[in-house]
């Protein structure tokens, strides 16, 4: 066609980003892939490769090594060979790995870019602009981080050996995410690149070479799920971190539950996209195409639940139709291609299957009219409105270019549908009213709220989920701490196997008291739920005795219904959260100024259990604690970072919400205080079961918080046989967090049966805590776990 | 190779011709602009988010390409849509003859055998002057079609009485200039006295008659987008058949941002009324590339029917040089320099 016609038709055209030098460095390779292990290539021990694809056109890429459980065992022996050498070189000899490493990412971005599009099937535009210039800025924040570890971390090790599992939705950018904190922190890493998009991994290896980087340090290993599972099953990996489906990441706590394995997951999601009629609206439509359509839908936190206030409902969806129909669709390598492939026909098929379902359950399907190229996977953009909470569409992740639609009437209503989800990653909010924007951020149970903008990343961010969408955070000072142990913590020593009690055990002795005597009046110890003293549902107690074998009294016998309902008045007393910090700090004080007036009696009591001299310092100290914790209250504050846009990010520490906590036997009163307080003072709301050694101090305690204001269901105290309760503690689905301070079996228990809601699992391993040292018993470690951050994107500008 | 799914937009462009309309926007064929009355309620409810609008004319950039003869005949289109503008104290009537010699011919001969491009006869869309040089402008390009273009209205400042600036329009008209630009009192803005404004704009249109009237927002001065939106509407409301940014003497001209908003305001503008308006960036506009990046924006916001000299100009000066430039370089594949073009 000649200019002349061009000149009149004013089409695009073709505007191929050359692929030839990636192809070359395909072909350098022979187009086929060993694994890189100890700083060289292995071939597979079983010797079996895969193909990958270029799902552009469904050619064969390249074979590559399929990782047998022998593989990843070379792996990880490599890395803990490596381990001990990484970690003594100084913070800034790793830090110049780091930067190293951020360089030649630079150097090779463009091979990086289109190897990535070849293997993955993302426009250039994305992996060139978006992706690899993030994995870049990684590295350099990171290896800023490696620099100032032992200044900002004094207290901490590295884990040790760390797996890494990645999807493909991200493959260089997710490698970034896991290996930046993981070498900044003195780690060494096993990583297992998406069976669907090794490529990259396998560059990133070369660089790592190029880089100097030790042998054995980093190393990759490709494979299946099959080669995963093996990783989170070796036995010598002391990390696991994982970003990928929801259900595995439910497979992988089950699997890691009976390890000391620390373990992040950043997991699916439903990400509703909330507008408000005083939006600009144009630029909401670009927010969406930012959200929905970019990398094809593939992403875990893309906007795909479009929230519409009623009354710019009908507008907004004419805009969105609109602009949906000047999307470009095909060859991803094309310079002006909105919309590539999809990654694999597996995943097309899923989304086809999706849509289908939506379909039937009621939803208007519309797409814009485009010519889909012949060849390769491609899905074009899809809007689903008429859509209802109830709908399939609405609750599962469809990872395609699929947005699912539907309205609302108030800012309430908004934020009540977009909570509605068993996820948490993302929430996009667009409006021109900063009251109304913060207001509904600050409702919303998710990692990240993006105020008119959507889908911002960087490095200095702390990005990860609520609920089902995962814990742990990758990006910023609480990403590191993912990788990092409190060095006293990590040679802590073991408990012993506590001999739990059950029912059997529970042996019925009368025991009267000294004949002749005046006998005391018969004292009543009771659970205490929701603000009440209430007698156990089982209608049983436990008996407790002294050290000496002396009945002590009778503890009540809780059981699951007892659980059941001091989780209801737990979420009930959700306004803890939103009373100020100053006046949950109030209430601490008041209770430790009342526990300072009753020390006499409770350390007389606990005495018999712990002995005279630990009764004493157990109630000295938690009066201390009880300040420490009130002191904290408004002092655990956030951050503001500085990622390199215009723009405000704040990081909230949030309280999690509803927080089981099983509370060590050794220390009745302090271990019960050590816990709970945090918890507490940041606006958690407490199921706490207490020392199953003496669960007669609720009684002490629900008599301290009774005249001390803390308002009714904030702390619930259920006593009974710990292993029941932690069960139902555990599997509890609306319960955010358990944390088990018990021995070993008690802490894997807690880990295993977590998996429904996956809920936040915090334990001791196991280990034994010096509850008496106020240097490892408190302070942030604790508040820490009690919080979880939410980042806030506020862009400004006028 | 892409799939050009949209071109339906261009094919519409053949139903233009009938009933008078002079644009498409989503199959919908559009009227001139005769104005509405003013609305308040649609200035205040204007919405822009300053940062998203950048986000996205930044994405937009890099969104969009043309490559090889795509390219080639991209820039062509550009040079159609230039109101080839000279605009300065020292102007006389000579440096204005050569302008109009180099709108007549923006591109060598040569070249044009080179692109194969002969029979579309490309010529700039009009030259850009001060009514002082109507006359000469309207001789030197006699018989061309290329129009003549006169800044009025006590261009740049805009701050003569308004009896003046409405006569300094009727003295262009009569003298026979095809089009009029006239400025904004940016104060009517600042001091959000919409109906001042619009009054304004309308009676520079009952002045302007059937020529085609530019209004001139000065971006540069107005400062926020949110401002850029709400003159963008009432000049649109008054009648404007263009609406043009800058008058190249403010401390900042056309920006993409900038004509983002326009364009927008203009897109809603004809959902609600069925009538087209033009836009017109101005100032800063020098690169060829630049060029593209204009066109491809309108092309995706308003669709191929506003890619035309009828509804899309560049005010430029230097921007046409590059662009010569670009198509030697094209047409003979070694990179060319400026001195080897005629200049203007």
């Amino acid at each position: 066609m000649s200019i002349a016609k061009k000149f009149v038709s004013m089409e695009y055209g073709p505007a191929p980003e050359d692929s030839k030098e990636a192809t070359t460095w395909l072909d350098r390779h022979g187009y086929r892939f060993q694994h890189f292990i100890g700083g060289g290539w292995q071939a597979p021990a079983a010797g079996e490769y895969f193909d990958t694809v270029d799902p552009s056109n469904g050619e064969k890429l390249a074979s590559v090594a399929q990782g047998s459980a022998a593989d990843v065992d070379a792996a990880v022996k490599a890395a803990r060979a490596a381990s001990s050498g990484w970690l003594a070189l100084s913070p800034h000899a790793r830090a110049r790995y780091l930067y190293a490493i951020a360089r030649l990412v630079q150097k090779h971005s463009r091979l990086l870019a289109v190897l990535e599009t070849m293997d993955n099937g993302k426009p250039i535009r994305e992996s060139r602009d978006i992706d690899i210039p993030l994995v870049a800025r990684h590295f350099y924040h990171h290896a800023g981080w490696a620099q100032l570890l032992k200044q900002e971390f004094p207290e901490y090790v590295p884990c040790g050996v760390v797996g890494q599992i990645i999807p493909w939705n991200f493959p260089l950018l997710m490698l970034a995410w896991k290996i930046a904190p993981a070498l900044a922190t003195g780690n060494s890493v096993v990583l297992k690149p998406a069976e669907f998009t090794p490529l990259t991994a396998l560059a990133f290896a070369e660089i790592c070479q190029e880089a100097g980087v030790p042998a054995g340090v980093v190393n990759i290993v490709t494979g299946d799920g099959a080669t995963g599972e093996a990783l989170v099953k070796h036995p010598d990996v002391d990390k696991i971190a994982f970003t990928g489906p929801t259900e595995v990441g439910r497979a992988i706590r089950a699997a890691t539950a009976t390890s000391h394995k620390r373990l992040s997951l950043e997991l699916g999601g439903k990400s509703p996209f909330i507008v408000f009629e005083d939006a600009d609206l144009d630029s909401t439509v670009e927010g969406l195409v930012d959200g929905i359509w970019f990398n094809q839908g593939q992403v875990c936190c893309a906007g795909s639940r479009l929230l519409m206030q009623e009354s710019i409902a009908e507008a907004l969806i004419a805009k969105v139709q609109d602009r949906m129909s000047t999307l470009r669709i095909g060859a991803p390598l094309d310079k002006a291609i909105d919309i590539g492939a999809i990654v694999a026909k597996v995943q097309l098929d899923r989304i086809h299957k999706l849509v289908d379902q939506g379909v039937a359950d009621g939803a208007t399907c519309w797409q814009p009219q485009v010519t889909l190229p012949s060849r390769g996977f491609y899905y074009p953009p899809t809007l689903l409105s008429n859509v209802h909470p109830t709908s399939v569409v609405a609750q599962q992740e469809i990872f395609g270019p699929v947005l699912a639609a539907m309205t609302f009437r108030t800012p309430a209503e908004a934020v009540e549908l977009a909570n509605n989800t068993v996820y948490g990653l993302a929430v996009c909010v667009w409006s021109e009213s900063i009251n109304v924007a913060l207001h509904v951020a600050a409702q919303l149970k998710a990692g990240v709220v993006w105020v008119n903008c959507t889908n911002l990343f960087d490095a200095s961010c702390g990005f990860g989920g609520y609920r089902e969408s995962g814990y742990g955070r990758e990006g910023g000072r609480e990403g590191l701490l993912e990788y990092l142990e409190l060095a006293w913590f990590k040679s802590a020593p073991m408990l012993p196997a506590a001999k739990t009690l059950a029912p059997l055990e529970a042996k019925l002795e009368e025991d009267s008291g000294a004949p002749g005597s005046t006998p005391a009046i018969d004292r009543t110890v009771k659970l205490y739920i929701g603000g009440k003293q209430t007698r156990p549902d089982s209608g049983y107690s436990i008996e407790v005795r002294a050290t000496d074998g002396r009945l002590l009294g009778e503890a009540p016998l809780g059981n699951r219904k007892d659980i059941r309902n001091a989780v209801e008045a737990a979420r009930k007393a959700a306004s803890w959260a939103k009373a100020t910090a100053h006046n949950r700090a109030q209430v601490l004080y008041y209770s430790a100024e009342n526990l300072s007036q009753r020390r006499d009696e409770i350390a007389h009591r606990l005495a018999a259990v712990v002995g005279e001299k630990q009764a004493a310092a157990e109630v000295d100290l938690s009066i201390e604690r009880i300040f420490s914790y009130a002191a904290w209250a408004d002092k655990f504050d956030g951050a503001v970072h500085n990622p390199p846009f215009r723009n405000v990010a704040i990081a909230m520490n949030e309280a999690i919400g509803t927080v089981g906590v099983i509370c060590p036997r050794e220390a009745p009163l302090l271990g019960f205080l050590s816990l709970v307080m945090p918890a507490l003072a940041v606006g958690d709301t407490v199921i706490a079961v207490p020392s199953e050694a003496y669960p007669l101090i609720t009684g002490d305690l629900y008599q301290l918080f009774d005249t001390s204001d803390l308002p009714g269901g904030a702390l619930n105290i259920v006593s009974g046989y710990t292993s029941q309760l932690l069960k139902t503690l555990a599997e509890h689905d609306d319960v955010d967090a358990i944390w088990c301070f018990g021995d070993e079996a008690s802490a894997a228990a807690a880990k295993a049966m977590s998996v429904g809601n996956l809920k936040q699992v915090w334990t001791n391993e196991g280990r034994a805590i010096d509850w008496f040292n106020p240097q490892l018993a408190e302070g942030r470690w604790f508040l820490e776990h009690a919080t979880q951050v939410k980042n806030i994107w506020v862009p400004y500008g006028e | 190779m892409p799939v050009e799914q949209n071109e339906f937009r261009s094919a519409a462009r053949h139903d233009l011709h009938s009933g008078g309309a002079i644009a498409i926007l989503s199959g919908r064929p559009l009227l001139p602009n005769s104005g509405i009355p003013l609305n308040l309620d649609w200035v205040r409810e204007v919405r822009v988010n300053t940062s998203a609008v950048e986000r996205r004319a930044q994405s937009q950039v890099a969104r969009r390409t043309v490559k090889k003869e795509w390219q080639a005949a991209w820039l062509l289109r550009a040079i159609t849509c230039m109101d080839l503008t000279t605009l300065s104290g020292d102007d006389t009537d000579e440096r204005v003859r050569r302008l109009c010699a180099k709108a007549r011919h923006p591109i060598q001969q040569e070249i044009e055998r080179q692109l194969g491009i002969e029979e579309l006869q490309i010529k700039v869309a009009a030259v850009c002057v001060y009514h002082a040089f109507v006359e000469t402008a309207l001789q030197a390009l006699e018989g061309s079609g290329v129009h003549v273009a006169a800044v009025s209205t006590g261009f740049p400042a805009g701050l003569s009485p308004l009896a003046e600036r409405v006569n300094e329009i009727r003295r262009s008209v009569e003298a026979g200039a095809h089009e009029i630009d006239v400025v904004i009192t940016r104060a009517h803005v600042f001091g959000g006295r919409w109906q001042a404004l619009y009054d304004e704009v309308a009676a520079f249109k009952q002045a302007c008659g059937s020529k085609p009237m530019k209004v001139i927002l000065g971006t540069g001065d107005l400062m926020t987008l949110r401002n850029v939106a709400r003159a963008s509407v009432v000049a649109m409301m008054a009648g404007a058949d263009f609406i043009k940014t800058s008058t190249g003497k403010e401390p900042r001209n056309a920006t993409l941002p900038v004509g983002l908003v326009m364009i927008r305001a203009i897109r809603e503008y004809a959902q609600e009324t069925g009538m087209a308006v033009g836009f017109k960036p101005a100032g800063g506009i020098r690169t060829a590339k630049q060029s593209i990046d204009w066109l491809a924006m309108i092309k995706e916001e308003l669709g191929l029917s506003w890619v035309r000299a009828e509804m899309f100009r560049f005010g430029a000066s230097g921007l046409l040089g590059d662009i010569e430039r670009q198509l030697e370089h094209h047409a003979t594949g070694r990179y060319s320099a400026e001195y080897r073009h005629p200049m203007a």
